[in-house]
């Protein structure tokens, strides 16, 4: 039994002075703490929850060696920034900033303070305090499986797109889709809406009813809510959903959903955080890393399963590119010869749309 | 262009003009008496929880309207004892309500995400519907019939009957009204309870409608244009329902033009067409006020706290 008075304080503190080795193992005993923001509601079905949920991971597996927080619904812009300088004064040393439009905000703080880790999710910018990673999922992966399908499900080979904001990761899903779908039906095209949103459930439904009222017979959402799959299951038109399985929403018509697994990739940099081994390098990880995966594949003739399943293990064993040419853009100048493909800086930072798409990019 | 495509076209500008005309009708009798609440959004989300959870809890969507309007109304009373009763400031607690009801929605509807529900479909028999003119008389959910016989009352109310003469009087000569007997008081209170009514049901339109689940800030901003409306309307009932399909219209076709490619986006680009429909209002509001008939109609004791003279 220890009695701690004011005199044997005094004492082991002078003690643990005197200790260095001591001291430093009492401080790394204290919780790193690790922000995280997000762009929407972490309980949107879609994009936020996949994030949350990989936080969720994270902590498990670390227990009482992380602390974490949280802050949703954070808008894209400015007003980012003050949220991450928050989240730095209270203590947190590692942030994950999740969407896109995080990015200056994300830079901006890792220059700010070089004390501070930085993890900027589908960005593309570095730090000059060399504290700032980028992190993506090769979510075009998913979307070549679902193209694939859609193609094969279409009777009026056209396929619609329901798009947010033409940021690579958004183009490159669309790209993805469209070239899949056009390597089992040449004449397939892809209708695209740009609704300037990723979070309005009415606007999604609305843009999906425009969409499938001129023609679509197959749609695939790249919003954060399950809006359109709903429309979708109402209509009868098959859909697939993104972010998390969302075929709740759409128990006959949601043939799959692409499921992002954050919880490998943010297991993974917190640990090095932890370890002291924390650099900054770029992190692109797909289905083999296990960082994407679809949901169970339902109601679809088996051809249609097989042929998602023999793509989907394509990914996995290196054996299927969708970026593999020749890869032709809307204008018919050639992005890939035969025999060449597209590497990640040309998918990361894709502004231009292939031949098939029905639609422009907003400049 | 087929009639199939036409009448699509119809039925999606309908469904969006929808909440924002009755939750606008709702704020428009609120104003006429005198009270601005600018806790419209707020009040629509609370009533659109409380929809769904009455849909999810009980199945029938007649009864989840009743629950929404009264959970709506519910929550203007917060607005109302603090501004009639304590006098605060009407701008700075009708904002505050808007938060309020954000934040009370988002945290009821946690356990609700991601559990989709039935629609409230159409109450005709499907013979009637089944025809494409059919469809764009008889398709719609009972809250669109709803929404024109309320303004069919509301106008009738407004300019017809005693009771809207005195509601009337109240917002413009609020001590007048006082000194000749009538409760300023009494009156703003159910005008309040009214407005919070209305946009309880017009926030219940979106899970019960439009999107059948549950998502934090579901309304997605339209309490807002519901607001903008009643001024875009100059306080008349029949002139807010033309607005309301004008905002729906264009909302809608901003989404269809996008949607056909290469055609509409060639003339305007995407952003323009999200744009639209604000810079439509900023136009008619400039010609409102400019005309001499549309202008100066707004209730002249609109927003100014009473303290009744003894």
């Amino acid at each position: 039994m220890i009695k701690l008075n004011r005199r044997s304080f005094v004492a082991g503190a002078a003690a643990a002075a005197s200790l260095p080795m001591l001291a430093s193992r009492a401080s790394a005993a204290d919780p790193l703490k690790v922000g995280y923001i997000y762009v929407g509601p972490i309980n949107d079905g879609g994009w936020n929850t996949a994030h949350e949920a990989g936080r969720q991971a994270m902590l498990k597996k670390f227990g009482d060696k992380v602390q974490s927080q949280y802050v949703e619904n954070v808008p894209e812009g400015p007003d980012a920034e003050r949220v991450l300088r928050d989240l730095y004064n209270q203590g947190n040393r590692l942030l994950y900033a999740t969407s896109f439009g995080f990015m200056d905000s994300a830079v901006k703080v890792a220059q700010a303070f070089p004390d501070v880790k930085v993890e900027m999710c589908t960005g593309f910018k570095p730090s000059s305090n060399n504290n700032l990673s980028n992190y993506n999922i090769r979510f075009h992966q998913a979307r070549s499986i679902f193209g694939t399908m859609a193609a094969m499900l279409s009777k009026t080979g056209v396929g619609a797109y329901l798009a947010t904001y033409p940021v690579p990761e958004v183009v490159s899903g669309i790209n993805s889709f469209t070239i899949a779908a056009r390597k089992v039906n040449p004449n397939f095209k892809t209708k695209v809406i740009w609704i300037n949103t990723w979070y309005d459930p009415a606007k999604e439904a609305d843009a999906a009813r425009a969409l499938i009222d001129q023609g679509a017979d197959v749609m695939t959402q790249h919003t954060d809510s399950p809006a359109a799959v709903q429309v979708c299951e109402s209509k009868g038109v098959p859909t697939f959903g993104q972010g998390s399985d969302q075929s709740a929403f759409g128990p006959t018509m949601c043939k799959s959903s692409s499921l992002d697994l954050w919880g490998a990739f943010y297991t993974t940099r917190t640990q090095a955080v932890l370890d002291g081994t924390w650099k900054p390098e770029d992190t692109y990880w797909g289905m083999k890393e296990g960082a994407l995966d679809i949901a169970e594949i339902k109601n679809v003739p088996d051809d249609v399963k097989a042929a998602a399943l023999k793509i989907k293990q394509g990914w996995i064993d290196g054996t299927w590119d969708v970026y593999s040419g020749p890869i032709k853009a809307q204008d018919g100048t050639v992005k890939a010869a035969e025999g060449a493909a597209l590497n990640d800086g040309d998918i990361l930072g894709m502004n231009w749309l292939v031949e098939g798409v029905d639609g422009t990019l907003p400049s | 262009m087929s009639a199939d495509f036409l009448i699509s076209v119809i039925i999606t500008i309908v469904g969006a003009s929808t909440p924002i005309l009755l939750a606008g009708l709702g704020e428009l009798v609120t104003e006429k008496s005198g009270v601005l609440n600018l806790g419209v959004e707020g009040m629509m989300l609370v009533g659109a929880i409380a929809g769904f959870a009455a849909v999810d809890a009980t199945g029938s969507p007649w009864l989840a309207v009743l629950v929404a309007a009264a959970a709506g109304a519910a929550v203007s009373m917060i607005f109302a004892v603090l501004t009639l009763s304590l006098r605060a400031n009407q701008v700075a607690t009708g904002l505050a309500l808007t938060i309020f009801g954000t934040g009370l929605s988002t945290l009821a509807g946690h356990s609700y995400t991601g559990r989709p529900i039935k629609p409230f479909t159409t109450i005709f028999p499907d013979v009637l519907a089944a025809h494409p003119f059919g469809r764009v008389l008889f398709g719609y959910s009972p809250l669109v019939y709803f929404s024109f016989i309320m303004v069919a009352l509301v106008a009738w109310f407004l300019n017809r009957t005693r009771p809207g003469l005195i509601l009337r009087a109240v917002g413009e000569n609020d001590h007048s009204a006082h000194s000749i007997g009538y409760s300023v008081i009494g009156v703003r209170y159910g005008a309040v309870a009214f407005g919070g009514a209305m946009a309880g049901i017009g926030g219940a339109a979106f899970p019960l409608v439009l999107t059948p689940l549950w998502a934090e800030g579901l309304t997605g901003g339209r309490g807002w244009i519901a607001i903008a409306l009643v001024v875009f309307s100059g306080w008349r009932p029949t002139r807010l329902l033309a607005g309301a399909y004008f905002f729906g219209l264009l909302g809608t076709l901003e989404l269809y033009a996008k949607a056909s490619g290469t055609i509409f986006t060639a003339v305007l680009p995407s952003e323009g067409w999200a744009a639209l429909p604000y810079l439509a209002t900023v136009v008619v509001l400039a010609i409102i006020s400019a005309s001499k008939a549309g202008g100066g109609n707004a209730p002249a004791c609109l927003g100014r706290p009473f303290t009744p003279t003894a």
